[in-house]
């Protein structure tokens, strides 16, 4: 991948910025998706929290699928892979996926190595706990991070966690003096260059989404208020009462997340939120994979 | 007087734009619900973005009307790439159609998926090679009578401007080379020429900037 193939992926990420991308995993629920205002989707052959009650190994999409979802909608698509499975990832660039997400949520394929994916045309979305986890993904080539959060629980905390220890990170090493940059690096794990880019900017070189656990316009809100810059919804639309009704609020809610008043109006009669499990009291920690 | 300058801020890379106006020495708004438009601005930024989502915020947010008016009533725009979608008279492969105030017709997705997505440098009318990025771009299919074409890239038109209306199917903002933006606050938005390019070509009122193409990294910082 060229340098300019690496900026254009990097901006399409900035397209999707201020928007709520969803999960979605037919071509009908992609449709919903969209007409509710979603900036993109993510197909997948189960939702996480699904994924969650099935166990097992949970792998890549049939393409087949994905392509009835591509077909469905003029928004972006995206799609899982899992960590460490260039192959899947070779998959769906062939069948031009818009954005691959290296993810978490399902089974790890490599517990050692993440793709590499600079050797990838399409853009790459991973995601990150903390500031060390982020910049390592983006030297391996992603266009944009994500907070892991722990998917399919419909629990913001691990999300909220993880934006607060990414951008307390960010604020730390921008305050840091040059000379102190090479031990930062060296204690973080992360390319020097990189590093350095966040001490001069004091953000990442990509854009950060949040995800995992964000279930109601409020969530969403409380995200874009820690720094998130949009969010990704995961079981929260399609495990709910009105899905149509609940995605929309969220993508309104993001728009205009600082204005309570709006939020509150948003949030009156949205059905039933997803049930959710409080993500102390799972078995299978998603965030653990992948460091 | 400095000029203040609004940004739809709806959803897309609203932020960039802000970031490019402030550096062009502009005072910079934010449009995200109606309240906003009881303030006064002198010009109307249009951003990248999802067009459908743009869209419907702009109705279910009843921005719509007003703004549309406003554009209609000579208020300067400067739109990109959805921006430009969301200003067209028609989209060919889209039964949707949004302000309706710009006499073009436009592709979506024009050149395919994210893999379709590119980077070029070509002729900007009185400007030279511009830097242009272009991301899951809409194309200009055919424009009407009262429309200048701007720029082309293998055939196809890329930015067009009609009156106060500027629009491109790339995205300058995302680019370090504010050329573009410049020439619109000088010439429209400061000046108020709205007629056809002829008198004056861009190359008239602006000095070209040495284009410098987004830096990297390390480099971004060294060079600040």
């Amino acid at each position: 991948m060229n340098q300019k193939q690496a900026e254009l992926n990097r901006n399409l990420a900035q397209m999707l910025k201020g928007g709520v991308i969803m999960d979605v995993t037919t071509p009908e629920q992609a449709k919903i998706a969209e007409d509710a205002g979603a900036c993109a989707v993510m197909a997948l052959e189960r939702i996480p929290a699904d994924i969650r009650a099935a166990g097992g190994v949970s792998r890549m999409s049939d393409p087949e699928m994905i392509k009835g979802i591509q077909a469905a909608v003029s928004i972006p698509v995206m799609a899982k892979c899992r960590i460490g499975h260039f192959a899947e990832a070779q998959i769906l660039q062939a069948i031009e996926i818009d954005y691959i997400d290296e993810s978490e949520v399902l089974s790890p394929a490599d517990d050692l190595y993440h793709i590499d994916k600079t050797a990838f045309k399409v853009p790459f979305v991973c995601g990150a706990r903390d500031l060390g986890e982020a910049l390592r993904r983006i030297q391996e080539g992603a266009a944009m991070i994500r907070t892991k959060g722990e998917p399919g629980t419909g629990d913001v905390i691990q999300a909220v966690r993880h934006m607060r220890r990414m951008n307390a990170e960010i604020r730390r090493i921008a305050g840091l003096r040059e000379d102190e940059l090479f031990e930062a690096s060296k204690e973080l794990g992360v390319d020097y260059d990189l590093l350095h880019y966040v001490h001069e900017n004091g953000k990442l070189p990509v854009v950060n989404f949040a995800a995992g656990g964000i279930a109601t316009p409020a969530d969403a809100s409380l995200m874009m208020q820690l720094g998130a810059e949009g969010v990704f919804v995961g079981s929260g639309i399609f495990k709910s009462g009105d899905p149509a009704k609940r995605a929309n609020a969220i993508v309104k809610a993001v728009t205009n997340y600082q204005d309570a008043v709006m939020i509150a109006k948003l949030s009156s009669g949205l059905g039933e939120a997803m049930v959710g499990i409080n993500a102390e009291e799972i078995k299978l920690i998603m965030e653990e994979r992948g460091k | 007087m400095t000029l203040r300058i609004a940004v739809l801020s709806l959803q897309g890379d609203f932020a960039e734009h802000e970031s490019a106006l402030r550096q062009c020495g502009t005072e910079v708004m934010e449009i995200r619900q109606r309240a906003d438009l009881q303030k006064s601005f002198d010009a109307l930024v249009i951003p990248g973005g999802e067009s459908t989502v743009i869209g419907k915020l702009l109705r279910e947010l009843e921005l719509f009307s007003l703004l549309q008016e406003q554009i209609r009533a000579g208020l300067p725009v400067f739109a990109t790439c959805a921006g430009l979608i969301l200003l067209a008279n028609r989209i060919e492969n889209d039964s949707a159609t949004y302000f309706r105030t710009l006499d073009v017709t436009v592709r979506r997705n024009a050149y395919g998926r994210q893999l379709g997505s590119f980077y070029t440098e070509d002729n900007f009318a009185g400007l030279g090679r511009v830097p242009m990025s272009f991301i899951r771009a809409p194309s200009i299919e055919r424009v009407g009578t009262g429309v200048t074409v701007l720029s082309e890239f293998n055939g196809k038109t890329t930015a067009v401007l009609q009156g106060n209306q500027l629009a491109l199917a790339y995205h300058p903002e995302l680019l370090a080379d504010h050329r573009i933006l410049t020439w619109f606050l000088e010439r429209i938005v400061s000046r108020g020429i709205t007629g056809p390019l002829s008198n004056t070509t861009p190359g008239d009122t602006l000095k070209a900037r040495h284009p410098r193409n987004r830096p990297q990294y390390r480099k971004e910082s060294t060079e600040k």
